[in-house]
């Protein structure tokens, strides 16, 4: 037997908001060379001269094809017993929980999610090494998705430990 | 008042407030005194130059005796049967209330000055305070007979009573699973703890030498030593400093076993707790519940193993791990011979097979994946050197000795393979990992909370996952490294049985 990945993909705005997302860390990267090549430190010249098309490079490569990718991986499922994500792109992590164990059910929207209208979804359990993420869900899909796991972990007694 | 006729709380639903022992009023000026000790010296020299020291340094130990009677007078606390408060705070009042039912361990110790005026420092754990320092539910402190009893009153649900108590903190009855045996002091110098030590003392020495402008050639024998020290061969001197480092953090690691070890007794209580007491100067009593524990872990530090030597730890809710884990508590059993610890472990467990059955291999793909891992990075080092050698001119046998790294990288690759394994027996997950530190973990499935399945890049080219097990004890998650993705799916299956059932598929199902 193997196991299959989830069954439903994020939301396609997604690949939107991993490409701006990543954008910021490069921009400062090129634009700190670009001052130091303006102020011109004669003797690193052409180290940026030499720097400079790389970062481009990288950066076009890294925002073309990690969203893409992340848009193949990332997937979720969630059935009246389990929780199931897949998430990353060059690494990739599955994450499986029971509802039974769940402690709390988050959802934020950061700057970048509501620019794409979209919600992230936290499920945590009682272990620091085990919350599940749901990047890039449509807002109303994340609400649904919460009152649905709400309704399924009120039944449940415990302390879930 | 908890002095040395203790209150019984009424059968009334709202017990009284209790106080901390009035023998703390004793304690506590000592204590302030301790710690302004530096600003006290340093209140006494700066005012001895200007005429006023004594009166400066004797403001300054009032206060601390003030701020430690006054310590003493806002701190209280009560048990009621549903909770456990504090109060205190001198300026800003405060109560702490913690549900006993979160209540996961209690910890009763006894520094010097404590024990000789009959005393001991009450600690209750809970889930929440696990890496914080937060030290809401301390009582710094009570009688020691009063100690045992909250701490009985505590764990066991019990009702405190008003029992004739005798003067000693009650050795609690129960089977002994372990005791100290003193030929177990000769693994202390290989449990490497005394390096800090070393490190520590060697470090306020050279500050000494520093600030006070001591110049060591100035007297006799350390102008011998120094002497010899500038006339020594530099690899004699490089050979005579390690030996003697070695000497030292040996005396230094066996002298600090003792210290904490002393007398350690691990007991199981008919009440469901484990019970461990140890110490030679500071005497220390914690007591952990079994329906807490989530698991042992025995590990195995390299030098220790050379010995046959290993250490139990309990995997458990709401203990400290990691660093701190010596000195919470969460160990099981100190450096000990690897029988007894395995004894022990097997004693916790209740279950023999997890501890002692051979763990499945994860294969070749996984043997290949620990010497890349090791030889990668050592490898690029070599060539580093070898680069810079011939572009900068680094000294030509830098190169050459990078080398011993090659072979020392395949030493601990085949070793860490060695460890690497895992295990479903007995309703019981077993991990087993490392080389430096080789652990094997046993956690038995209904504490496991949850999978990971984490598969790098180079992971899938292999056809490996690292298969992890969340838990609320412990460190949060196990890890079942570089097994091949189908006895992944199958260990987690079989593991918590129904939970991965909907995401199966057939293995030979396309893509």
């Amino acid at each position: 037997m193997r196991m299959r990945p989830p069954r439903y993909r994020v939301h396609r705005r997604a690949i939107w908001y991993w490409t701006v997302r990543a954008a910021p860390g490069w921009l400062v990267l090129l634009a700190a060379q670009l001052v130091a090549l303006a102020v011109g430190w004669g003797w690193l010249r052409q180290w940026w001269v030499l720097t400079v098309p790389v970062t481009v490079v990288l950066a076009a490569a890294h925002l073309l094809v990690m969203p893409q990718w992340r848009y193949r991986v990332h997937r979720w499922e969630v059935t009246p017993e389990a929780v199931y994500t897949q998430a990353g792109w060059f690494n990739q992590e599955r994450r499986v929980a029971p509802v039974s164990r769940i402690q709390t059910v988050d959802t934020d929207r950061g700057p970048f999610e509501q620019l794409f209208r979209l919600t992230n979804v936290t499920v945590t359990t009682a272990s620091a090494a085990g919350p599940l993420r749901i990047d890039g869900l449509d807002r109303d899909d994340a609400l649904r998705l919460v009152d649905q796991l709400t309704a399924d972990t009120q039944a449940e007694r415990g302390d879930a430990t | 008042m908890t002095a040395d006729g203790q209150a019984a709380p009424r059968a009334d639903d709202v017990p009284e407030w209790r106080r901390l022992s009035t023998r703390m009023l004793l304690v506590h000026p000592v204590q302030a005194l301790l710690q302004f000790l530096p600003a006290l010296i340093g209140l006494l020299i700066a005012g001895t130059t200007s005429g006023t020291g004594p009166l400066y340094g004797l403001l300054g130990a009032a206060a601390a005796v003030a701020i430690g009677v006054l310590r003493w007078l806002t701190t209280s606390y009560r048990i009621s049967p549903e909770q456990v408060q504090v109060r205190r705070g001198v300026l800003s009042r405060r109560v702490v209330s913690v549900p006993r039912d979160r209540i996961r361990t209690v910890d009763v110790s006894a520094p010097a000055l404590h024990r000789v005026l009959g005393l001991a420092r009450v600690t209750v754990g809970t889930g929440l305070s696990d890496r914080s320092t937060n030290d809401g539910l301390r009582l710094d402190a009570l009688s020691a007979p009063a100690a045992a009893e909250l701490r009985d009153e505590l764990l066991h649900r019990r009702p405190g009573r008003a029992s004739g108590t005798t003067g000693e903190p009650a050795p609690a009855a129960g089977t002994e699973l372990a005791r100290l045996s003193p030929r177990w002091i000769g693994y202390g110098p290989f449990t490497l703890s005394g390096l800090v030590t070393v490190g520590v003392v060697a470090a306020f020495l050279s500050r000494l030498v520093n600030e006070f402008h001591v110049d060591p050639t100035r007297y006799g024998a350390t102008r011998e030593l120094a002497d010899r020290v500038l006339h020594t061969s530099v690899p004699l001197l490089v050979g005579e400093v390690v030996v003697g480092l070695v000497v030292l953090a040996a005396i230094a690691s066996t002298a600090g076993y003792v210290l904490a070890f002393w007398g350690f007794r691990l007991t199981r209580t008919p009440g469901g707790t484990l019970h461990v007491t140890r110490g030679l100067i500071t005497t220390r009593a914690i007591t952990l519940e079994e329906r807490r524990l989530r698991g042992v872990e025995v590990s195995e530090p390299l030098l220790l193993r050379a010995v046959h030597g290993a250490r139990c730890i309990a995997i458990a809710t709401g203990l400290r791990v990691g660093r701190g884990a010596e000195r919470g508590g969460s160990l099981l059993l100190p450096s000990a011979p690897r029988a007894e610890v395995r004894r022990v472990a097997v004693a916790v467990l209740r279950r023999a097979e997890p501890i002692e059955v051979p763990l499945t291999r994860h294969g070749r793909a996984a043997r290949r994946r620990r010497y890349t891992r090791a030889l990668v990075p050592c490898a690029l080092l070599v060539v580093a050197a070898a680069v810079l050698w011939v572009v900068v001119g680094l000294p030509g046998w830098v190169p050459v000795a990078s080398l011993a790294l090659l072979v020392g990288a395949v030493l601990v690759a085949a070793d860490r393979y060695r460890s690497l394994g895992h295990a479903l027996v007995d309703g019981t997950l077993v991990t087993g990992r490392g080389s430096l530190v080789r652990r094997r973990c046993a956690l038995p499935t209904d504490g496991i909370i949850g999978w990971n399945l984490h598969r790098s890049f180079f992971q899938r080219r292999a056809g490996l996952v690292t298969l992890t097990a969340t838990t609320a004890g412990g460190e949060q998650a196990y890890r079942v490294q570089d097994v091949p993705a189908g006895t992944a799916t199958a260990l987690a299956d079989a593991a918590l049985p129904g939970l991965l059932t909907p995401f199966l598929v057939p293995a030979d199902d396309g893509k």
